[in-house]
């Protein structure tokens, strides 16, 4: 039995250890803000363990209650709950094992950093934001949870705020998140008006009752409820999840402090959408448009952002972008109802990323806050330890096999192949293709940085040796080890429980004739026939194909990318400027608002509410007591006059009617 | 009964005549060029109101009008207008400015009247009730005393602080300390010592030269 | 007999005449308050009307009381006409503005 103090106490440790550090921040210093914070998060993390201990070998039952009731209106509870299953569960060991990591990262990263303690306050309410989304047990607080999410995100992306591009990233995510999020309510409000519950329990108990029903958005043309509200909620994942075309903040977020790019992308914000849509399994199984809708959304995430990974230069850019990648891999696999491997694909995408952005930061801090690829290289003889972590990262990502990362994508190709959704022919070439993008600008990014010429050396300003690349210190090495292990093995110790087994259960439902998983597990046979087999695959010869590109693009000939890309001027330009969508919404979204805003200002604030109602009425009571002004003539005559004129008035009013 | 019915004439023409001088004694008032007229006019439609209402069997409330209106508030009236200097000509500049809309709230006013007595007819039956003849001996002041010291003690208390009242208002409103009036300070008299009249100055007696 | 509707009749022209009189004689302070009394006579013919007619001996009471009021007010606003004539040596209502707001 799992007792409901356990679960407070994992969600308000995080919490408590903000406040600590971010109200008492001055008094308690830099070193009881640290310590603070991941003696919070690590009670978090152990108790995490504790629970999925529980749930998975003591065979414990779930979790599912109630703690708080806020406020019951119209017999609709708002209540803060939990719901804690194997899904739950496995979230929040990820989620605390990431976040315990990069706080102790933050201490060597953020060293020098004027804003420590609230760089961990920060970080900490991060935490627990996403252990309330993915506790949640209820749309409020899953909403909750959700806001906090973008709140914080937006607040740790502006974390240097004097930077104006920090600034206008954080603000860019705030906003595109809150186009998602819009949906998202509304997806939620759609559940509540069919429902009348916002309980998850209480919602799919009556999933049949959404289905039974249709709505008219547009008059005359009906739609499936069920479809109507999971887009609407596919739209809030989209948002958060930074699928095309809401994915422009995420590349922006890399204004903010490496730390949380790594809590972002890897453990916290982008999966919050991902395990929504596995959380809500039983709505979305009942659309098969929704789930069309999502692959689609998915794959092209998949495989498209994967080319912008190609042809940049910025080193936490290139990664960001494999995080929208792998993002749109995990979509794929929502959409062909293969919700187990979308969930395995986050748990060690979770691990190999985290490891990749700290790595990455690691060489940010060795080259001294230089984040340019093209002017690094050969730093595999300084940064070893940075080296071989930042390797196993990259093997995990392209999914070698044996590795972590292959289990998982592998799954999700194999579960494609199987789909017979719309939609899913388009997607699983998308996934495929995506095997050797990915393959090349993983390899591109660790050639560039560790192999090849010492770029660093010949800067701009000529001054040699100035700034030699060094190993960073051990907190920024501990936790790069601490993932690079898991990033290495945990494929190969959980695919067969997590992915063919039943360790869902009850937590994730799939409909019998979307389980492209099933089909998958027909073929396999323990994870060393799996991993031997898929040597035999078009993935993986892919794969090495990528790698082989890379290693010829910028170890063997370094001068043919260029080249090729003045060869493939317009494609590449098309790449370079991220397929125009910053530019396109830029001029649609940004300048129309700005216009908008212009003519409601003229029309509706200077014209309307100044002019008409504030002056305006302000001149009709000037105008009006002006003749009113006249009947006070102050000739007593005239007031007993209208006297007795009203008084003969109101007596033939009550005498003749 | 004849009597009856030549009592009945006799105080219907009285009614028909008296009425008609106060109605002609109203005009007056409203329309008298000088002040004093009007104020003479009023007086002559009191004193027809009075007679009016012993007609109507009010014998005190008949006294009282003359002994009060006739004899108090008229005369103030009267003792003002004269006190007072007024330009009679300014007043009546644009006499008539206002006459049709006064008439036409007066035509509105008898209108309703009229429409309340005769269209509405008040909920009495004014025809057939005749009014019971009072018996022997009956006194309408001993009646009216007696309603008054009885159930309208507190409002009869209540009329007598009004005035008192009123004089009070009056006095104080008219009263004006005058520059250079000699006047008799009564408290000052009352409160005066013997030492404050004689005063002791001891000297040296004189030498008689 | 006297008849109740001609009393009544009797009141309302008085009444009007008085109404009219205010109209006219709108300047002149005296004659207002000369017309407000006259007002006040109409009134009370009706009280004195209906009393005889309902036998009632209370609407007598209240002319009297009537009369108090009207003899209160005749002698506070001739006192505060007196005052005003001081000062302004007129009872012109015209040149009475200072209420103007």
């Amino acid at each position: 039995m799992i007792r409901q103090s356990v679960l407070l106490t994992i969600v308000l440790a995080p919490l408590i250890a903000a406040i600590l550090a971010g109200v008492f921040g001055r008094f308690i210093g830099r070193r009881g803000a640290h310590t603070v914070t991941i003696a919070g998060v690590a009670i978090s993390f152990v108790l995490s363990a504790w629970v999925l201990k529980l749930l998975l070998v003591d065979g414990a039952p779930p979790v599912n209650e109630a703690v708080y009731t806020w406020l019951v209106s119209d017999n609709i509870r708002m209540e803060v709950g939990f719901l804690v299953d194997r899904l739950t569960a496995l979230m929040m060991v990820v989620v605390t094992f990431v976040s315990l990591c990069v706080h102790v990262y933050t201490i060597g990263y953020m060293h020098d950093d004027p804003g420590y303690q609230r760089f961990f306050s920060y970080i900490s309410l991060f935490t627990f934001s996403m252990l309330m989304l993915v506790m949640a047990n209820n749309f409020m607080q899953l909403f909750f949870g959700w806001e906090a999410v973008g709140l914080v995100s937006y607040l740790l992306i502006g974390f240097w705020y004097t930077r104006p591009s920090a600034i206008f990233a954080n603000l860019k995510a705030f906003l595109v998140n809150r186009v998602g999020d819009f949906g998202f309510l509304l997806g939620i409000a759609g559940v509540v008006y069919f429902t009348g519950s916002l309980d998850y329990q209480t919602v799919f108990e009556q999933r049949e009752l959404i289905a039974a029903n249709t709505m008219q958005i547009i008059p005359g043309i009906e739609w499936q409820a069920i479809t109507v509200i999971c887009i609407l909620l596919f739209i809030g994942a989209m948002g958060k999840s930074a699928q095309v075309p809401l994915h422009v903040w995420l590349p922006d977020s890399m204004e903010g402090p490496t730390p949380i790019s790594a809590l972002i992308h890897a453990a916290t914000m982008v999966t919050a959408g991902i395990f929504m849509v596995a959380r809500m399994s039983p709505l979305f199984e009942l659309s098969e448009v929704a789930l069309s809708t999502v692959l689609v959304v998915g794959a092209t995430t998949a495989f498209f952002m994967g080319l912008l990974g190609m042809v940049n230069n910025d080193i936490k850019r290139v990664v960001a972008y494999s995080t929208l990648s792998q993002l749109g891999y995990m979509t794929v696999a929502l959409g062909v109802s293969a919700y187990s491997a979308a969930i395995f694909h986050l748990m060690t995408h979770a691990f190999f990323k985290a490891l990749l952005f700290l790595a990455a930061g690691s060489v940010i801090i060795g080259m001294h806050h230089e984040q340019d690829m093209r002017k690094m290289g050969g730093l595999k003889k300084y940064m070893p330890i940075t080296y071989w972590t930042a390797l196993i990262g990259a093997l995990a990502l392209v999914a070698f096999p044996g590795t972590s990362g292959f289990f998982s994508k592998d799954a999700i190709i194999a579960a494609t192949a199987a789909a017979s959704i719309p939609g899913a022919t388009y997607a699983y070439w998308c996934v495929l293709l995506g095997v050797f993008v990915t393959a090349f600008y993983t390899f591109r990014l660790i050639f560039m940085t560790f192999e090849g010429p010492e770029r660093f050396r010949t800067d701009a300003h000529g001054h040699h040796d100035s700034h030699t690349p060094h190993e960073s210190p051990w907190v920024v090495t501990v936790p790069l080890i601490v993932l690079a292990v898991p990033s290495l093995v945990i494929g190969w110790l959980t695919v067969q429980p997590v992915l063919f087994g039943d360790y869902f259960g009850t937590a994730i439902f799939v409909e019998a004739a979307h389980d492209t998983v099933a089909r998958v597990a027909e073929t396999f046979h323990g994870p060393g026939a799996f991993s031997l087999h898929a040597l035999l695959t078009v993935p993986f010869w892919l794969m090495v194909a990528g790698v082989a590109t890379a290693w010829v693009f910028y170890v063997k000939k370094p001068e043919l990318p260029s080249q090729i890309a003045a060869r493939l001027g317009p494609l590449y330009k098309l790449l370079e400027n991220k397929f125009y969508f910053d530019e396109l919404y830029q001029a649609v979204f940004a300048r129309g608002s700005r216009r908008l805003g212009s003519v409601l200002w003229r029309a509706g604030d200077v014209a309307l509410i100044d002019g008409a109602i504030v002056n305006g009425s302000a001149h009709v009571v000037g105008w009006f007591s002006g003749v009113l002004r006249r009947l006070q003539s102050g000739y007593l005559y005239h007031y007993a006059f209208a006297m007795i004129i009203g008084l003969s008035a109101l007596l033939a009013w009550y005498v003749l009617r | 009964m004849p009597g009856i019915g030549k009592r009945m004439t006799l105080t219907s023409i009285l009614f028909y005549a008296f009425s008609a001088v106060l109605v002609v004694a109203a005009l007056g008032v409203i329309t008298a060029r000088n002040p004093v007229h009007a104020a003479l006019f009023l007086v002559l439609a009191f004193v027809n109101s009075a007679v009016l209402w012993l007609l109507m069997e009010a014998e005190f409330l008949a006294i009282v009008l003359v002994l009060v209106y006739v004899g108090a508030v008229m005369v103030l009236f009267l003792f003002v207008v004269m006190m007072l200097d007024i330009n009679v000509a300014q007043m009546r500049e644009g006499f008539t400015r206002y006459a049709p809309l006064g008439i036409i709230v007066a035509l509105l006013v008898v209108i309703e009247i009229a429409s309340v007595v005769w269209v509405k007819r008040l909920g009495v039956d004014t025809t057939t009730a005749v009014p019971a003849a009072a018996p022997e001996g009956y006194s309408n002041t001993q009646a009216l005393g007696e309603l008054l010291y009885t159930h309208y003690l507190y409002p009869f208390e209540l009329a007598a602080m009004l005035l008192l009242l009123a004089i009070i208002a009056a006095i104080s409103l008219t009263m004006r300390k005058r520059r250079g009036f000699k006047q008799q300070d009564v408290a000052a008299q009352v409160a005066v010592r013997p030492q404050d009249r004689i005063r002791i100055v001891k000297m040296a007696p004189e030498k008689d030269a | 007999m006297i008849q109740l509707e001609f009393v009544l009749l009797l009141a309302g022209l008085l009444f009007a005449l008085s109404v009219a009189g205010i109209f006219l004689n709108r300047k002149n302070m005296i004659l207002l308050l000369m017309c407000i009394e006259l007002m006040l006579l109409a009134v009370n013919f009706n009280f004195i009307a209906f009393a005889r007619q309902l036998g009632d001996l209370n609407g007598q009471v209240y002319v009297f009381f009537i009369m108090t009021v009207a003899a209160a007010e005749a002698a506070i606003g001739l006192a505060i006409l007196v005052v005003l004539f001081r000062g302004k040596k007129s009872i012109n209502v015209e040149q009475l503005n200072e209420m103007k707001g």
